[in-house]
């Protein structure tokens, strides 16, 4: 089984990646290879990355408020630049009465804060392509 | 992405970002069509340069070669990068942390950046590393940064994949230790003193001096050394014309042929390795000589050393049978 592959990535002009970070080593520590793209990233370089980088999974992390714009915004950036298999995940400071505009924009799953490190790690694994898994 | 090999490669070559990416994953995962991708790659003409950033951990490489990018690119030249991290040993994940200094680059379709992990090879470098490079080359990239963590005796592996080596030191890392030991001198084409600013750079510049004059009684230090703020930057013009100085010098002297020829060596090398353990494993599995071997180690038998010649003489004897 192949290693599966995450970026971690932040849109927007939010500068708290505290969260982000956490999740990024969490995910480390579970057997996945995680790429962290930093903070200000805008759509277009998120995409950009995730391409590169060939990965399975993009954690998008944004607490500023503005997650509906820029989350469409960057699943939009991947189906331009070729990565619509790419597995959208969200987090942050999300209002619930946001998730299923953000579902249907194309984001599989949207983890609030608090939310167990264990509910990730169950997602990535039911979510992984056949021929991949966090461990072994 | 349902292409063949050819297809895929093709598309890569063009230049395609999505193919690079997911040729590069078929290579490093070895997934199925990968040895067919790898017979189509190197039957292409290949001449990028491919240059090695090895040094220690916090000696500010990514940031170098974010540098560097930024100034390649305003000379047009466009950039792939493999940025190469460790794995961990427990987990078999790992936290690719390079390309978060390069990421302003992100949207510049002129620069390729890929992170790749370790994956358990020892000293970092497997061939997945070198076979991304030379995808990137033929998708119209030169040069290609290939970036490693090092301490610098491990990452003599560099010298196997890249066509000239910088080697990263920094004043008050303890960089002039290193110097003495074994193998650091000897990787380097160009030391690069990071951090420059810092307290000691002299003192260490005095010491790489010593050590290349050590092996070359006529070196000129300006041709080998180049001090670097790579935050600012500064001395990134400098480095990079040294660079291109000696690429140039390279292939007037017949330099660049003598290392191509030592890198393909060095490469075949290491694939032979692993073909040859990947055998004994299979033999192992079959006759299980290892554990027994253990059994009578520590039952007080013999030594490990015996063990091993009498294992491998009974693998070779196997293999001797096997035609």
């Amino acid at each position: 089984m192949r290693k599966i592959r995450v970026l971690i990535a932040k849109p927007g002009l939010d500068g708290h990646d505290r969260g982000a970070k956490f999740v990024a080593r969490a995910l480390r520590d579970a057997g996945a290879e995680v790429i962290y793209t930093g903070i200000r990233q805008t759509p277009a370089a998120i995409a950009a990355a995730a391409v590169q980088e060939d990965v399975d999974f993009l954690g998008l992390s944004c607490l500023s408020g503005a997650h509906n714009r820029l989350f469409a915004e960057v699943v939009e950036e991947l189906r331009k630049q070729g990565a619509d298999d790419t597995v959208v995940f969200g987090g942050g400071v999300i209002p619930k009465k946001d998730w299923e505009g953000l579902r249907a924009a194309g984001i599989s799953a949207i983890f609030g804060p608090g939310t167990p490190i264990d509910d990730i790690i169950a997602f990535i694994e039911e979510k992984s392509p056949e021929d991949a898994a966090l461990k072994g | 992405m349902p292409l063949s090999p050819s297809e895929l490669l093709d598309r890569a070559a063009a230049g395609v970002p999505a193919a690079i990416g997911r040729a590069i994953s078929m290579l490093a995962d070895r997934r199925p069509g990968y040895l067919e991708l790898l017979a189509l790659m190197y039957r292409r003409r290949f001449d990028a340069e491919i240059i090695g950033v090895t040094g220690s951990p916090g000696a500010g490489k990514s940031t170098l070669v974010d540098a560097m990018i930024q100034r390649l690119r305003a000379g047009d030249r466009r950039v792939g990068v493999v940025a190469v991290d460790p794995s961990s040993p427990f987990s078999g994940g790992a936290l690719l942390g390079d390309r978060v200094r390069m990421q302003r680059h992100a949207a510049d379709e002129g620069v390729f950046i890929r992170s790749l992990a370790s994956r358990g090879v020892l000293g970092g470098l497997g061939p997945a590393a070198a076979q991304a490079a030379r995808l990137l080359g033929l998708a119209g990239f030169s040069p290609v940064i290939i970036e490693t963590v090092g301490v610098g005796q491990a990452e003599v592996e560099i010298m196997g994949v890249a066509d000239l080596v910088l080697m990263v030191l920094v004043p008050g890392n303890g960089d002039e230790v290193q110097c003495l030991k074994a193998g650091v001198m000897e990787i380097g084409d160009v030391f690069v003193l990071n951090k420059a600013d810092r307290d000691g750079a002299d003192r260490l510049a005095a010491e790489i001096e010593m050590n290349l004059r050590l092996a070359d009684p006529g070196f000129v230090p300006a041709k080998r050394i180049v001090r670097t703020i790579a935050t600012e930057p500064k001395g990134i013009d400098t480095l990079l014309d040294l660079v291109d100085e000696m690429f140039a010098d390279f292939k007037a002297s017949g330099e660049a042929e003598r290392r191509r020829r030592v890198k393909m060596k060095r490469q075949l090398r290491a694939h032979l390795r692993r073909e040859i353990v990947e055998r004994f494993y299979e033999y192992d599995k079959r006759h299980n000589v290892i554990e027994q071997a253990v059994d009578g180690l520590l039952k007080g038998e013999g030594d490990p050393v015996a063990f091993s010649r009498s294992i491998a003489a009974r693998f070779s004897a196997w293999l001797g049978g096997l035609r």
